[in-house]
């Protein structure tokens, strides 16, 4: 176990006690139908967190992956229903336009030297205020596609059904995994959190790893749109609001540093699981009210800044020397 | 002539906002022209215009707290939860049966509360702003359902609802409200020396602190400033719809507060403020939202327009693009 | 061909480069030859990492040329100059301490299978590699778990692995012990034993006499001098180092006096592990101590000692005979102490205040927030101290980012002024300051001290720290090493005491 490896363990054993606790109250915790639905629900906020992994780690923010969410889901709605596009071309416009979008993002924040919470601010007000001029009203998608693709599902052992969307996003997390540790992209990612200056030193094209960077989290922010566009069977302006603070807790629960430089994409899908349990407990309990996670969530998103602190602190990096 | 000089150089500095406010307001009257009209009814001024300073009025009180903060290199993201936390307290303590004072008491107090954690996250703990202030961002709304139990908790109390339907010399009490603390913070910062070492810490936190300035103190107490006016803000809101909604209070209001201080001048890199200013911002802000419903767009439409100023700000503030275009001028005439 | 019969690897011929207002570097001429180790050396400010920086292209040269092997070359950035050749390791290790050694080593260059990244061809060849250097540990594991040394040669291999020809060392001792000063230098000799040309900037003679074949001196950012490192004494270096050709007018001063009385400020023991060594230190009324010695000897950590900015871990500190508590600066302050640090830009000026708010800021400070100076007194003070100090500004208004240096620095001097201290610290109070400023600043420090200051001044300059120290204490390696006075405030006896010879 060593400074990097630290949070992701402690990410483990809240998860584990989480678990364990769960189980005692409700023993149904047990079974594939809990889990499988624990997938399905959160496999948009799955998708769209490992996009912010990569961001956080390279030391930014994404603010307007809700935003863009909202607007795949509108534009998705407004396609298929009122201009009869073939929704699988549909798919592939709207992931277009989000990697133009994130391009345009990673671009200003490179070449303009802004802070990326700002930039992606504006990205947020954007990408709402869009599906808003589209459409303001809630508008249901029944093409028979959507129909299809929702009746595919794996039946597991004990009568749980791991659906089409909650195999795409454990998909996406293997390919983050792959694309993390696996791709030269990747260590380039790492490098811009760790220090950028002597990333840039070192060759790392800073340019196009940043653009890239954005382009990936706001691609994977469309591709959770369309997930929650099947999933909903919708496509509304006001959805997915907020998505992108419980996005940034999980992928910090996972035990990635918000000051970029440090984390593992399996460490959010364990800080989605996380959030997800504290959800459905919530629901089985009954008596307990849904404010509750957010209380929960925001207990542990303190927990695990000041654990980060304690770490950065323990493991001390060498201070620089002034020349 | 002469007592006239010493605010020359003030209204200069202000002339972009002064400009900008004027060609929106302008806007307004060209697609309604019945924009400035104002009538006096129950001894409270009404109309389009006294309604831009009436809606405005929770921004900008952010704003107030907000600028302090952006100007020690901080930022609070938490403001928009603590609005609906004080909304929250306001609500269920003035149906427990308690007196406008205590309430308003218990509500700011919250605020200040609020405030302080994330000034001691910031200040002794060392946690980035936006990071310390997360925090509360996520947990601050769960906890203000946890007050109102996830209802929304309406009252009828006439005191409470004074706050933001009353009016004083005809003047309505939000724009009373504003025009208050706005002294109360210009008194505390520029009375007092703690506008110097705001300024101070936000240019150079080492400097400062080598010169003796006490930078955690003053850090603690700008975030516990900003807790305050944001809880007089959800007062206001509260007041306002007669009561507490601990969902949609104040949400995204922080980012409409930290628009208002960024086009009032102050810069995100922290240093000068100026809290005149960035009332101005608010004020542009409000205008704008309702430009935008008296000519028959939808509200939402709002947002497209308010990404386009963050980008216009930000490629103002931008010393690269400035750099870049100073660049292309001087050698234009060549 | 160098003089010496060598081939030339790296030729450096009339390099200049400008700064606004600054002249970095003045038409230096530097030579490298194959299979050598070359020390650079020279103050702060000499231009050492100006030189550096323009030959692996981190900055674009105003002037001159650089040859490499002969062929005129123009590195565009440092990825393009180590493709050319030209390898650098830093003082402050640029590796990345979150990746692994080996991506580390190979970062952008990794082998690739199947359009992936082939981890383990990586693991195996970053093996080899450090093995070549003796070392011998997993590459997997992340770079922050090793010790600075073992950075260090992480650094060198991926610098040697990438550009082959020339290596630039950037102060790499600065922070190994001993033993591991031995290992690195036994890369660097079978480096060279290879055939690599071999920079080496340090500010450690003893290390330099060791391990390295020639030396360059700069000096305020022009050539002093190359030479045989044999045929070169100690002395000699050190006065190369240190000298300046101050005006006459700046030195002139009426003679050292033997300050009497109980001391004003006395340290006992006072130091901080790993940090500088416990020192015993006495400061009287009207009395200037000078602290000479080389970059990196322990001159700053005294004063960041001394301020409380840092906190002492031994001994004790009293201000006329009583203990006192210094655990930071607003104790110090409290105590009228003051302290303007050698990095003006960074820890001293808050740049985009004016130049009154500046002047205020520490006795506003001491006051508190909630009793302000009014408008009228701080314009009274700063209009006070600009005109005693010749400070040249429009007015009190103008930000203080945009006077020169010299009239910074005399800002900072008013800064403290105005709070009626009695024990001043000043960290080189005339770096990159032009002559003319730095003649008024010696003059004032001089008129300080016959007011009744206690005043310890830090300065490279020896001749400056002849010119205005009634006493000069020595440091080297982080230890005061000799306390000077009376006759023996002179360069020669400094200069040994330096040199350690």
């Amino acid at each position: 176990m060593n400074q990097r490896t630290f949070p992701l363990f402690v990410t483990a054993a809240v998860f584990a006690l989480a678990y364990a606790f769960c189980l005692s109250r409700f023993p149904a915790f047990a079974s594939t139908r809990v889990f499988a639905n624990l997938l399905t629900d959160n496999a948009f906020l799955g998708i769209v967190a490992v996009g912010m992994t990569f961001v956080i780690i390279s030391g930014g923010i994404d603010l307007s992956v809700g935003s863009v969410i909202a607007f795949t889901g509108v534009f998705l709605a407004i396609m298929i229903e009122r201009v009869h596009v073939n929704p699988w071309l549909a798919f592939v416009m709207i992931l277009i336009i989000a990697a133009l979008f994130g391009a345009g993002m990673g671009a200003i924040i490179h070449f303009l030297r802004m802070p990326p919470f700002i930039v992606t601010l504006a990205g947020m007000f954007l990408a709402r205020g869009m599906s808003f001029v589209l459409t303001a009203d809630s508008i249901p998608i029944n093409h028979p596609l959507y129909a299809q693709l929702n009746e595919l599902v794996i039946r597991l052992p004990g009568g749980g059904r791991l659906t089409l969307i909650a195999v795409v996003m454990l998909l996406v997390f293997a390919g983050g995994i792959v694309l993390a540790h696996f791709t030269r992209f990747g260590s380039y990612v790492y490098a811009l959190g760790g220090n950028r200056t002597s990333a840039e030193l070192m060759g790392v094209p800073v340019a196009s790893a940043t653009i890239r960077i954005y382009v990936l989290s706001s691609v994977l922010a469309a591709v959770s749109g369309i997930v929650f566009s099947l999933y909903t069977s919708a496509g509304y302006s006001l959805a997915a609001t907020g998505v992108e603070l419980d996005t940034i807790a999980a992928v910090i629960i996972g035990g990635t540093l918000l000051t970029g430089g440090s984390g593992y994409v399996i460490g959010t899908f364990v800080g989605i699981l996380i959030q997800g349990l504290i959800q459905t407990y919530i629901t089985f309990d009954g008596t307990l009210s849904s404010w509750w996670t957010k209380i929960a969530i925001g207990i542990l998103l303190f927990a695990f800044i000041a654990l980060q602190r304690v770490v950065t602190m323990a493991w001390p990096m060498r201070r620089v020397q002034a020349a | 002539m002469t007592g006239m000089a010493p605010a020359f150089p003030a209204i200069r500095k202000a002339l972009p906002q002064i400009g900008a406010l004027a060609v929106v307001l302008l806007a307004n009257w060209l697609v309604f022209p019945g924009f400035f009209d104002i009538r006096l009814q129950d001894g409270r001024l009404f109309g389009s215009v006294v309604d831009v300073f009436v809606r405005g009025a929770p921004v900008a009180l952010l704003a107030l707290g907000m600028t302090l903060v952006i100007a020690t290199k901080g930022i609070d993201l938490s403001v928009g939860a603590v609005m609906a936390i004080a909304g929250a307290v306001a609500a269920s303590m003035t149906n427990a049966g308690h007196g406008l004072p205590l309430t308003i008491l218990a509500a700011i107090g919250v605020g200040l509360v609020c405030g302080l954690w994330n000034g001691m996250l910031v200040a002794l703990l060392r946690i980035q702003p936006i990071v310390a202030t997360l925090i509360l961002m996520v947990a601050g709304r769960g906890i203000a359902q946890l007050i109102t139990e996830g209802q929304i908790i309406t009252f009828v109390d006439p005191a409470l609802i004074f706050l933001a339907g009353g009016s004083f010399l005809s003047i309505p009490m939000p724009v009373v409200l504003v025009i208050l603390m706005f002294v109360l913070t210009l008194l505390l910062v520029r009375a007092t020396a703690l506008g110097l070492m705001i300024e101070a810490i936000g240019v150079n936190l080492l400097s400062s602190a080598y010169s003796g300035v006490n930078t955690k103190v003053v850090l603690i107490a700008v975030y516990g400033w900003a807790g305050i006016c944001a809880a007089v803000a959800g007062l206001v809101v509260a007041a306002d719809i007669h009561g507490a909604d601990a969902n949609n209070a104040g949400l995204w209001l922080e980012l409409d507060a930290i628009l208002a201080s960024v086009i009032g001048g102050t810069s995100l890199l922290g240093g000068r403020f100026n809290i005149t200013l960035a009332l101005l911002g608010a004020l542009i802000i409000q205008a704008m939202n309702t430009g935008i419903l008296l000519s028959g767009f939808r509200p939402e439409f709002n947002l497209v327009v308010k990404a386009l100023v963050v980008l216009a700000v930000l490629l103002f503030q931008s010393p690269q693009l400035m750099g870049m275009l100073r660049v292309t001028f001087r050698r234009a005439p060549k | 061909m160098t003089e010496t019969g060598r081939k030339a690897v790296l030729k450096a011929s009339g390099l200049s480069k400008f700064f606004p207002g600054v002249r970095a570097l003045d038409k230096v001429d530097f030579e490298l030859a194959e299979g050598e180790i070359h020390a650079l050396l020279g103050e702060n400010g000499a231009g050492k990492s100006t030189l550096i920086k323009l030959v692996t292209g981190v900055y674009g040269r105003d002037e001159g040329t650089i040859q490499l092997a002969g062929e005129e070359v123009d590195p565009k950035d440092t990825t393009d100059a180590q493709r050319l050749g030209i390898g650098t390791v830093y003082q402050e290790v640029n590796l990345l301490p979150n990746l692994s050694v080996a991506e580390n080593l190979f970062l952008g260059r990794q082998p690739m299978r199947f359009g992936l990244v082939d981890r383990k061809a990586m693991k195996a060849r970053a093996k080899a590699l450090l093995a070549e250097y003796n070392l011998h540990l997993d590459p997997a594991e992340p770079l922050s778990r090793f010790s600075v040394a073992v950075q260090q040669i992480i650094a060198i291999a991926r610098a040697v692995d990438l550009s082959g020809r020339v290596l630039i060392l950037d102060e790499p001792t600065a922070s190994l012990d001993a033993g591991e000063v031995q290992v690195l230098f036994r890369i660097m000799r079978r480096l060279r034993d290879r055939g690599m040309g071999v920079v080496f900037v340090t500010h450690f003679l003893d290390q330099v006499y060791e391990v390295s074949d020639r030396i360059t001196v700069l000096r305020n950012g022009r050539l002093v001098g190359t030479r045989e490192t044999a045929e070169l004494p100690r002395l000699e270096l050190v006065s190369m180092m240190l000298g300046r050709e101050l005006s006459a007018e700046a030195l002139h001063r009426g003679g050292r006096r033997e300050v009497a009385g109980e001391p004003l400020v006395s340290f006992k023991g006072f130091g901080k592990n790993r940090y500088v060594e416990p020192f015993d230190l006495e400061i009287r009324r009207g009395e200037v101590v000078g602290m000479a010695g080389l970059l990196g000897s322990g001159r700053t950590e005294t004063a960041k000692l001394a301020f409380g900015i840092e906190q002492a871990d031994s001994g004790e500190a009293r201000v006329e005979g009583h203990p006192v508590k210094l655990q930071s600066p607003r104790d110090a302050i409290r105590l009228r102490f003051g302290y303007c640090p050698e990095d003006r830009k960074t820890e001293g000026i808050v740049g985009e205040l004016s130049v009154r708010e500046n002047i205020i800021l520490a006795l506003q400070a001491r006051r508190g927030w909630l009793k302000p100076l009014p408008r009228r007194e701080q314009e009274e003070i700063a209009g006070r101290y600009i005109k005693l100090l010749g400070i040249k500004t429009p007015d009190a208004e103008r930000s203080i980012q945009f006077l020169s240096g010299g009239n910074q620095q005399k800002a900072l001097l008013a800064r403290w002024l105005a709070t009626d201290p009695e024990f001043l610290i000043l960290d080189e109070p005339t770096r990159g300051i032009d002559v003319g400023a730095h003649a008024e600043i010696i003059r004032l420090i001089e008129r300080l001290c016959d007011d009744g200051l206690a005043l310890l001044v830090i300065s490279s300059e020896i001749e400056e720290i002849v010119s205005y120290s009634d006493r000069v204490v020595v440091l080297r390696d982080r230890r005061h090493v000799g306390s000077l006075s009376g006759d023996e405030v002179a360069m020669e006896p400094i200069m040994q005491t330096i040199a350690g010879a």
